[in-house]
């Protein structure tokens, strides 16, 4: 018989390994940072996570789900079942001011704003997006996608270098 | 409800992502300049992660323990339930983004309003999915425009390639038995409907683009109940040889 606050700790222990589990291609960033882990419940075979894919098609939604069953089952909480859930859909306002900073520092600049309510126009202006380097807004879209799903490229007029942009949906 | 119209329904989507994606992918390394390959090979990769999704819950709709890799790899060509436009050859980029164009226009307003599917878990799906469509739709319509306003030869490439597709976009608004018995389960939305919608955007973008409609006329059919083009069949001979020839490979 497991008490209920027993199993909040276990939770709650959950949620810090996972806080150290990074995603593979933002390495700046944890699972959590990124709002991938919706749910830690405990059920009685064990840890039950639910997971959502940032994008359908991440091919790094497989290496995430492998990782975080490892680092449970290595901090001895036992080999969790993980859920693959796809509503509410990802989105990047789900990414903290703090992991945002993180994400600057590391290079990426983050998501502007919050995602964007409703379908955008053609041709629409984009919002200012400021180098990671310099701070400069003096920067320009050269690929609405980038080297993973989540990403388009930027350069910067001010310093000129090229830098990565973290979409924002 | 049965489950088979619901397979079945789920197949047509998941089958069209797969088979545009499978498309689309054929671009990488050969896209006119890197920016669009890099582009090409996302939008192809988010419709094949969303092929992945559909035909998994095709499969568990079919209950005959198939998994949507089985479905991917294991099926011939008259087991397919893809859109006919889906699977046109790539041809020139003009006719690559139209194509697309077209597709994206559809799959907007399509997971738009399965985002309100009775069934909650394609309902999720769709809800994700649908802000990726948007985000290819954008890219799809600027480049339409750019090309249809673009110089005497792109603006002829991109009317060449609009008159050729035209006869394939009357597949998405086909209605049949297995679309009524979902409309009236309130899972899938009335094709009607999508049909202004799209109208709407495609009307738009092609003004802008200064490209002219085709006439309404005579409609190609056949991809809904499996009867296919010669040119899927050379498709899954590509996309599917690994596991063909390797079966239960694993990496």
């Amino acid at each position: 018989m497991v008490t209920a606050e027993k199993q909040d700790m276990r939770i709650a222990q959950a949620w810090a390994v996972l806080g150290q589990v990074m995603d593979p291609e933002v390495p700046a960033l944890s699972v959590v940072d990124l709002g991938i882990v919706r749910e830690i419940r405990c059920e009685a075979s064990g840890l039950a996570i639910d997971l959502t894919p940032t994008y359908t098609g991440c091919p790094a939604t497989a290496a995430i789900r492998l990782d975080v069953e490892n680092a449970i089952e290595a901090a001895g909480l036992g080999r969790p079942t993980i859920r693959l859930v796809t509503s509410p859909a990802w989105t990047t306002d789900w990414i903290s001011p703090d992991a945002r900073r993180r994400l600057k520092e590391y290079g990426i600049a983050p998501p502007a704003g919050s995602a964007p309510k409703g379908r955008r126009g053609l041709f629409a202006p984009e919002p200012a997006i400021a180098c990671p380097r310099c701070g400069s807004t003096d920067t320009r879209q050269t690929s609405a996608f980038g080297s993973t799903a989540c990403k388009a490229l930027y350069v910067c007029a001010a310093c000129a270098e090229p830098f990565e942009y973290f979409k924002c949906i | 409800m049965p489950d088979t119209a619901h397979f079945e329904f789920l197949l047509r989507l998941g089958d069209s992502c797969l088979v545009l994606g499978h498309r689309l992918s054929e671009w990488c390394g050969h896209a006119p300049e890197l920016e669009e390959d890099i582009a090409l090979a996302n939008v192809a990769l988010d419709l094949t992660g969303q092929a992945d999704m559909l035909l998994a819950e095709a499969a568990r709709f079919e209950g005959k323990g198939r998994d949507a890799d089985a479905l991917a790899f294991l099926r011939d060509a008259g087991d397919f339930r893809n859109l006919l436009i889906c699977e046109r050859p790539n041809g020139d980029f003009a006719h690559t983004i139209m194509r697309q164009f077209l597709f994206d226009a559809w799959q907007v307003e399509l997971y738009g309003a399965l985002a309100a599917s009775s069934d909650k878990a394609l309902a999720g799906i769709a809800g994700k999915a649908v802000k990726e469509a948007e985000y290819h739709l954008r890219h799809s319509g600027e480049w339409v425009v750019r090309l249809g306003d673009g110089t005497p030869e792109s603006h002829s490439r991109a009317q060449d390639a609009l008159d050729l597709l035209w006869p394939y976009t009357g597949e998405m608004f086909e209605a049949d038995e297995t679309v009524a018995a979902l409309v009236a389960a309130r899972i899938a939305p009335d094709p009607a409907a999508l049909q202004s919608a799209w109208t709407r955007t495609v009307d738009d973008v092609l003004a802008e683009a200064t490209l002219a409609k085709p006439p309404s006329g005579w409609m190609q059919t056949g991809g809904l109940t499996g009867r296919h083009s010669e040119a899927l069949g050379h498709m899954l001979a590509v996309m599917q040889v690994l596991p063909r020839s390797h079966p239960g490979a694993k990496w």
